[in-house]
This record gives structure tokens, sequence and C-alpha cells, in this order.
């Protein structure tokens, strides 16, 4: 009995110290004075790595999303002859939920991971230690342009990963299914409120940009510097970033939309 | 003008543990400045984390440890930036970047810390890169570089800035010998001719023992001997003539502690 105390005691205890240490890992990254000459070539460096090369996958999810969505509405509302709310259907979830949820599901396999292994190996092969060496901070050189590279790309990958989910579906509904472009796009414009639905959207994919890349940056810089290390943090960026996804946007769909 | 008699590091009774297995028990140690000093001991006696309290890494459970005067384990973050600048420390996977080429690599540091332009940086890293032989082979990625080269090239990237002091881990090992006889002649023109200080953490007894001014063995979490090479070899301490003769077996033990042998077989019978 007291054997079991102690541990759950422990688990409790080390779970509470790798949130100290999460928490000043970022403070101390991203506090200060950002030096503009020097940051900002290392920061398009990683947005090309995170945000362009991560492209493809969101392009083409999105596209089929939009598309399936499109054909499954369709099927349910043309029994009630009202398939030209397949716009409207499309594009609310889309913004609302699959968007901000999907693209950070796939950014957190994506990119998350490619981070977490990345700096993991730079551990290993003490490139980490050799910065410290050379009197450069790894903190601010290697973690803060990676954080505020995840930081911006995923909110705009969203936006991607919307618009071309919306074009997806107008091309199953319009175009092969044949239901009227007017009134496809005209549902959708009215019913799509810009403040409530587009920029509610926006605001969860920037809170989910925050935990991934965190996680993310953080398991690499926490790991040990071993081949299993390496892997055990690859996994746990992507199981905890999903998990801590899905669970933000429970908490904050009913914050946003929960007031009826 | 610096005292040159002064020692650049000084550690007095620092002890370090980690979990329950003590690393360093009070160990005194002062490192002059201009020379080649040796850190020597068999595998497992802490020289690589005696580098990592030098350079303030980690710190030490007691005692001081002073880093041309200062106390690196209670500097400030900012101020342990600083007084790393001095050192350079050569790592023995020589830790380069792997998504630089070698130009850029030693590049780096000037980048970093200096607002040289571009034609200077330029004639510096070509100078360090002649220094070690390697001016041919600026544009290689360090995947390309051979073990030597690799270490070579590190090596460049490491006297970049002009520290006062260079630390050497393990640089010989895994080498050939005429890489290793490279690395040798390297350590020493670049201490006499730069007027630097060096520390050589290794356990190749006979190279280093060539190029040491000083010599410090190391054993069981104690300094068990202290001085010039040759004054060692003729140690009277049975430990440090084990040591220095490379002998299998003595008062350090070739085996880690264990239970009695026969003990352990038999009662791995009742298991």
């Amino acid at each position: 009995m007291i054997t079991r105390l102690r541990i759950i005691g422990k688990s409790g205890l080390d779970w509470l110290s790798v949130c100290g240490r999460a928490g000043v890992f970022l403070a101390h990254s991203l506090c200060g004075v950002p030096n503009l000459r020097k940051g900002m070539p290392l920061l398009i460096k990683q947005l090309y790595a995170l945000g362009v090369l991560s492209l493809p996958i969101i392009v083409v999810s999105g596209l089929f999303i939009g598309m399936v969505m499109s054909l499954q509405g369709y099927s349910i509302l043309v029994d009630y002859g009202s398939e030209q709310a397949v716009g409207q259907m499309v594009s609310l979830s889309l913004v609302r939920e699959l968007g901000p949820v999907v693209a950070a599901l796939l950014f957190a396999g994506r990119a998350g991971s490619s981070l977490t292994a990345e700096i993991g190996l730079m551990k290993a092969t003490e490139q980490i230690t050799s910065l410290e060496m050379l009197g450069v901070d790894p903190l601010r050189y290697v973690m803060a342009p990676r954080l505020l590279a995840g930081f911006i790309a995923l909110p705009i990958l969203t936006m991607i990963f919307n618009v071309v989910g919306i074009w997806g579906g107008s091309l199953v509904a319009v175009d092969w299914l044949g239901v009227y472009d007017g009134s496809f796009w005209a549902n959708m414009q009215a019913a799509t409120d810009f403040k409530i639905d587009v920029l509610n959207g926006l605001v969860k994919s920037i809170a989910f940009a925050f935990v991934v890349t965190w996680i993310a940056v953080f398991q690499g810089h926490d790991l040990t510097p071993t081949s299993e290390g390496i892997g055990r943090a690859t996994t746990k960026t992507v199981v905890y970033s999903s998990l801590a996804v899905l669970g933000l946007d429970f908490i904050l769909t009913a914050v946003m939309f929960g007031d009826f | 003008m610096q005292d040159v008699t002064a020692n650049i590091i000084e550690l007095r009774g620092v002890s370090f543990s980690q979990g329950d297995r003590v690393i360093f028990d009070g160990i005194d140690m002062d490192i002059p400045r201009g020379q080649i000093t040796a850190i020597m001991g068999p595998s497992g006696t802490g020289k690589t984390t005696l580098m990592r309290l030098i350079t303030g890494q980690i710190k030490p459970d007691a005692g001081t440890i002073l880093v041309d005067g200062e106390n690196i384990s209670t500097l400030a973050r900012s101020d342990l930036y600083r007084v790393r600048r001095k050192m350079g420390m050569l790592f023995q996977s020589g830790a380069l970047f792997t998504d630089r080429t070698v130009y850029e690599n030693v590049a780096f540091p000037l980048r970093e810390h200096t607002n040289f332009t571009e034609t200077m940086i330029r004639d510096l890293v070509l100078m360090k890169l002649q220094a070690v032989g390697l001016r041919g082979a600026r544009d290689m990625l360090p995947s390309e570089l051979s073990g030597g080269m690799t270490r070579r090239a590190a090596l460049a990237r490491t006297i970049a800035l002009d520290p006062e002091m260079v630390i050497y881990d393990e640089p010989f090992a895994g080498q050939d010998p005429i890489g290793m006889g490279v690395l040798l002649q390297l350590i020493k023109l670049l201490n006499n001719a730069l007027g630097l200080t060096s520390v050589v953490v290794s356990h190749d007894i006979h190279e280093t023992a060539s190029i040491a001014d000083k010599l410090y063995v190391l054993s069981q979490g104690k300094v068990i001997g202290v001085g010039a090479a040759d004054e060692l070899m003729d140690s009277g301490s049975p430990m440090v003539s084990q040591f220095m003769k490379g002998e299998p077996d003595g008062p350090l033990p070739f085996d880690y502690p264990a239970h009695d042998y026969f003990d352990d077989l038999l009662g791995g019978a009742a298991l």
C-alpha cells in the first residue's frame, strides 16, 4: 500500500518537475531582446523546414477531407432536398473544427516529430554542448527559432488547409454531383460568420501551434541522448501533442461555442 | 601584463557525486597558464565530468573552481557565457555542425561574437584552416571528412576566437598513428605559437606524456599523482606506477566491485 502510494507520489512529483522544466525552458528561450540581424535567417530557415515542407501533406489532406465531407453531406442532405446546404456544412465544419484539429495533428506527426529527433540528435552528437562552449546560448540559437517558426507556421497551414478543403468540397458537390453553384457559395457565405467561425478557428489553431511546438521542442531538449531516448521522445511528442490538441479542442469549443 | 606564473584554473576541495556514487572527493588541482597540462586516469574516473565542472556545465557539490580568477559555479548565465569565450573545447566527436561546411563551421564563432567584415572572416578562417592543414577541405561537409580530419576541423573552430585555453577531450582516441602524430604536433605547436594554455584529458600515456609539462593522475575520486612525466614514471606510489606502466591488475582493480564470485555463482543456482 505504502509502496503504491510512494510510486504515485513519485510520478506526480516527476510530472510536476517536467512541467516546471518546460516552463523555465520556454521562458529562457523566448524572453529577451531578439537580435533581428542574426535571428531572422535562422527563423526563415525553420519556417521553410516546418511550414513550406509541410505544405504537401496539408494540401493533399485538406483536399481529400473536403471532398469526403462534401460527398457524405450530399448523400444525407439530398434525401431532404436540401443539397444546397452542402456548402455551409463543409465550410462550418472545416473552419470551426476539422481545419485546426486535423492540421495540428498532421503538423505534430510531420514537423513535431522531426523537431524532436533533430534536436535530440544535435544533443547526442554534442552539437548543443559545443554551442554552449562556443559561448552561444543554444536556447536562443537552436530552440527559439524553432519555437517561433512553429507558432507562425501552423496557423497559416491551417488557413491553407481550410481553403483547399472548401475547394475540394465544391469540386465534389458542384462539379461532380451537380449542386447549383450559386446556392452552394451563397449558403456558405450566409452561414459562415467571420468573427464567430473564422476568427475562433484561427484562435484555436494559434493555441494548437503553441502547444504542439512547445511539446516537440521541449521533448527534444529534455531527452536522454541515446538512440532509444530519441525514439521514446519522438513517440512522446506525437502522443502528447495529439492528446493535448484533442483535449484543448474540447475546452476551446466549450468556451467559444458553448453558450446556448 | 598578466602574471605568467599564475594558474588559469584552480580547484579547491571539489566534491561531486552522481546519485550515490562519489565521483570526486575533495580534489585540488592547479592548471598553470601557458603550459600543457594532462589529466589522466583509468576509464570511469570522471575525467569528462571534471571537464564539465571546469566549463561550468555542471556545478560541484562542494569546493570552488576558479577560472581566470572567477568562481565558475556561482556565475550568472550571461557571465558564464562570457567566461566560456576564453575557453575552447575540442570534443571527442568533433561536434561539428553537420548542416554546414567546414568553412562555415570555423566561421561560426566569428560571425556570432564579432562584427568583422566578410573579408576579414574569410582571412581568419583560411588562416585557422591552414594551421590544421585543411584549407583545401573548406567546402566539404562534416559527413565527408575522415575521423582525423573531423577532429582537426573542430580544432580550427575551437581556436577561431583565439581562446586563452583549449581543453582537449580524448584527442587521440580512435586515431591512426599518423593522425595521432599530427594531433600531437598541432597541440604542441598551437600551445607554443599562440601562447595558449592546453588541458589534455586522455589515457594515452606515452603520447600525452611526450607533450605535457605537468600531469595529473586521477583515480577513485582523488588525485593520486601529480608532476612531470618522468617524475611520475619513477613514482614510488604503486597506484601511479601501475597506471603509468599499464599493468592490468594491482592496487587499481581490474574488476568492478562485486560480491564474492563463488557465493554469487552458488547463490545464482538458488534463484
